[in-house]
């Protein structure tokens, strides 16, 4: 199955790109997506701590799991206002 | 046009076009607050900001806000805009607007709203300073940690 990832911010940077397309076996979880991402961006591994996560455009948990066509989003700590 | 209660622009931030959407005429009270960029940050010379949104979730989050805090302090009414793009020293950044019957529940719910903002929404700011730019990162969010969401109310009722 294939989802869109999205990263924001310093995440985006490290990665090179805010909007990926990744085909992934299913079944598949937000964590399945994210290991798959480190392996291919190590620097984005310090952020599984800080990080929050969203499935399409809603906030989500890394056990959630994902559908083909889904997107996945990867957000570092927040700081607007 | 008309103003929506909560937004995510690149447009410049209209505060009264946001009082003028709140305010009904049994509000004795509007508590506003503008959020601009300085100067200074951390003992670097800032030279501007560049804002970053998860557009959809960002919307998604600004509407919990105005919910919970509509919800807390019965009457009120909020609407928040976010700016997002590159903003200069003196431009503002957010606008939170909320009228209420009386004095005491605007200031609160105002004041908790934009806690909240820096708690939840999908928002980033990129610091361009002399010598180099830095992606500020502040709380993880999430919306239904309830610590965090009683700390906001802690701090709106101070």
């Amino acid at each position: 199955m294939r989802v869109t990832v999205r990263l924001f911010a310093r995440l985006r940077d490290l990665a090179g790109s805010g909007e990926l397309v990744r085909d992934v076996q299913a079944p598949a979880t937000v964590q399945t997506i994210w290991t798959s991402l480190v392996a291919e961006f190590p620097a984005l591994a310090d952020y599984e701590r800080s990080m929050s996560v969203a499935v399409n455009t809603d906030y989500a948990r890394m056990n959630a799991s994902v559908s083909d066509g889904d997107e996945v989003a990867f957000l570092p700590p927040v700081s607007g206002g | 046009m008309t103003v929506p209660p909560v937004a995510v622009t690149p447009a410049p931030l209209d505060l009264q076009a946001l009082v003028d959407l709140v305010a009904n005429a049994g509000d004795g009270a509007v508590a506003s607050f503008t959020g601009i960029v300085r100067d200074t940050n951390l003992g670097r010379r800032v030279l501007h900001l560049e804002y970053e949104a998860y557009e959809a979730l960002a919307l998604k989050a600004l509407h919990r806000i105005v919910a919970e805090a509509e919800e807390t302090w019965a009457g009120t009414r909020l609407a928040v805009h976010h700016r997002i793009g590159r903003l200069e020293i003196g431009e503002a950044s957010i606008v939170i607007a909320a009228a209420s019957p009386h004095r005491a529940h605007a200031f609160a719910a105002c004041r908790y709203a934009i806690e909240r903002v820096k708690q939840i929404v999908p928002i980033w700011k990129r610091e361009h300073f002399e010598g180099g730019d830095v992606w500020l990162e502040g709380a993880t969010a999430d919306p239904e940690d309830q610590h965090a969401r009683e700390s906001a109310y802690k701090i709106a009722c101070a």
